[in-house]
């Protein structure tokens, strides 16, 4: 089953939105997501799609074009990374308070300043409260199967909230490796029409969307978001088993590598996750109880699922690849422990800021964190909580 | 682990190492193999150096770094011999390959030292005599896949042959050439 192919992340993620073939795409070039819409763009151009492609002038302009075309009843996909999410900042809230299940590819780059192109997550990291669903990918493999997965779960009349899915600039978009992918027919089947309960152009039903909202009803619209934040968990796991019967690959909120009986484990999502596999074996040959969990579902959070999956372990590494620059510690590590905490789940854990601008992270780096881990464990403590690697001494 | 094999590349921007390491994957991937291919991107201008990466694997390859101790390099311009470390991590019971007609004791005073295999190829003659132009990928793909023994020869002529086909739709003279680059180039990567 499956079609064995090579591609690069940013291919895949192309040839994801091919089979969708959704209503519009709009979007604008930004390194290293710029190979998405132009290989869609040669999809559109060949006639291999019947979207509606809008060469935009800007990002802000990508994400309002993406919000109109899901008001009027459509399907809306765009692609970018960091400066370009930056541009699009003020749609990306109106995207989710309208509940407009809008899907991005969004292959993650640091944001400016300084000027750098390189993969980190810091572009993720600022819509995380933003009311998006996000899911990260460790590879090419990943990046699309997520993409196939993202408009049954943002569409969902329990959810519809718009959905980003996460890849590592450069490391993965830019990078070719083996991918199974699924025949254009079953995509189609899988992925289903479209069928908005309410859109601009159903002349039945005269809507407005995106009026002025102010003390009487916001509040209540924030939280029918939220509410539909915490129905996504469901509708995620099962959209999941049922791409599972599809293609045989299995996808929960977060990976559970050797964890079973791990005594240290680090936390971590993207790129980084499969490095840290190869380490887990390697230390796992040495007689080391080494675990990995890898969040591919990180809004919504699954803080209680992920505080259980730790429950048992002597000593956590959160791997964060953003600086919050709040003198506490990265997001993830921030909603990790919380989770941990308010879950009564007590295990030492540290939070690593590492990866930014592109610093490429090795095994050797893992095997850092591990050593230290095993070093927690032995004397019970955990000084500093907040630290790096990969840091220049 | 045992049957991954890690190739780096130095090249030039504009001399077609990123395309060689990509075609290298390619043709890795189509005997069955699990590949990467990867360039290691920075300022990119003519003639700037460049790095480009290839994992070869008979099962999945999970790492996501770069390479540091690679079993193979490949110099496609040996005016990189003496400003880039080209031997930085490369393993000894692995090789270099180096695009270059300079004598074997010019190399080894650059070569700092490195024990290992040593293998030079005239790409530019190669090229120029085959295309009537100087493309220096092609030979220097053809010497990876001899040097390494990734696959057979029959086996990498023939797929060449395919994906010059697809890649060269548009101007079909160019295949031959590309072809006898490539045979000429099988056969004159020589062991120093």
């Amino acid at each position: 089953m499956g079609i064995r192919e090579r591609l690069s992340g940013n291919e895949a993620s192309a040839i994801a939105m091919k089979q969708i073939n959704p209503d519009v795409v709009a979007a604008f070039p930004i390194t290293p997501s710029t190979e998405i819409p132009q290989y869609f763009s040669t999809f559109v151009s060949n006639g291999d799609v019947d979207t509606e492609f809008v060469a935009v002038e800007s990002e802000h302009s990508a994400m309002s074009a993406c919000i109109g075309a899901e008001a009027a009843g459509g399907r809306a996909m765009t692609a970018t990374s960091a400066n370009g999410l930056s541009l699009m900042w003020e749609m990306i809230y109106v995207a989710s308070s309208l509940r407009l299940p809008i899907v991005m590819s969004l292959v993650n780059r640091a944001v400016s300043g300084p000027l750098n192109i390189h993969n980190d997550h810091s572009d993720a990291m600022g819509i995380r409260d933003s009311g998006w669903i996000m899911l990260f990918s460790e590879n090419n493999q990943e990046a699309y199967d997520n993409l196939i997965m993202a408009h049954r779960i943002a569409e969902h009349k329990d959810v519809r909230l718009p959905l980003a899915v996460c890849q590592d600039g450069f490391i993965t978009s830019h990078s070719i490796e083996n991918i199974e992918l699924i025949e254009d027919e079953k995509v189609k089947e899988f992925v289903g029409t479209y069928k908005p309960e309410h859109y601009l152009l159903n002349r039945k039903e005269p809507i407005a969307i995106g009026p002025l909202d102010l003390q009487s009803y916001l509040f209540e619209h924030k939280y029918q978001q939220a509410e539909a934040m915490r129905a996504a968990k469901k509708v995620i796991a099962d959209v999941s088993a049922d791409f599972e019967k599809l293609t045989g690959r299995k996808y929960s909120f977060f990976e559970e590598y050797r964890l079973d009986d791990a005594e240290i484990a680090i936390v971590c999502m993207n790129s980084t996750a499969g490095t840290t596999k190869v380490v887990v074996d390697e230390l796992r040959e040495q007689g080391v109880k080494a675990g990995l969990l890898k969040v591919r579902v990180f809004r919504p959070f699954p803080a209680e699922e992920i505080a259980k999956a730790l429950s048992h372990v002597k000593a956590v590494a959160v791997l964060d690849k953003s600086d919050s620059l709040n003198a506490a510690g990265g997001a993830l590590f921030e909603d990790v422990t919380s989770g941990m905490y308010v879950n009564n789940v007590h295990v030492p854990t540290v939070n690593y800021v590492y990866g930014i601008g592109g610093r490429d992270t090795t095994a050797k780096d893992i095997h850092g964190v591990y050593s230290d881990l095993q070093e927690i464990v032995k004397s019970g403590k955990a000084d500093n909580p907040y630290r790096y690697f990969g840091l220049r001494k | 682990m045992e049957n991954m094999i890690e190739i780096r590349w130095h090249g030039r921007g504009g001399q077609g190492a990123k395309t060689a390491s990509l075609l290298l994957a390619d043709a890795a991937f189509n005997t069955g193999k699990y590949i990467q291919g990867f360039p290691e991107y920075g300022p990119e201008r003519m003639g700037a150096p460049i790095t480009a990466y290839n994992r070869i694997s008979t099962s999945p390859i999970r790492l996501h770094s770069n390479i540091y101790e690679p079993d193979y390099v490949v110099v496609v311009d040996d005016t990189l011999l003496e400003s880039v470390d080209v031997t930085a991590g490369l393993k000894e019971s692995g090789a270099i390959i180096i695009n270059t007609t300079r004598d074997a004791d010019y190399l080894k005073s650059v070569l700092k030292g490195y024990k290992g295999a040593v293998y030079t190829i005239d790409a530019r003659k190669i090229s120029v005599d085959a295309l009537g132009k100087y493309f220096p990928n092609t030979p220097m793909l053809a010497a990876i896949v001899k040097v390494s023994n990734i696959m057979s020869d029959e086996e990498f002529l023939e797929d060449m042959k395919g994906s010059f086909k697809h890649k060269f739709a548009k101007k079909p003279e160019v295949i031959e050439g590309n072809m006898k680059a490539i045979e000429t180039a099988l056969k004159e990567v020589k062991k120093i």
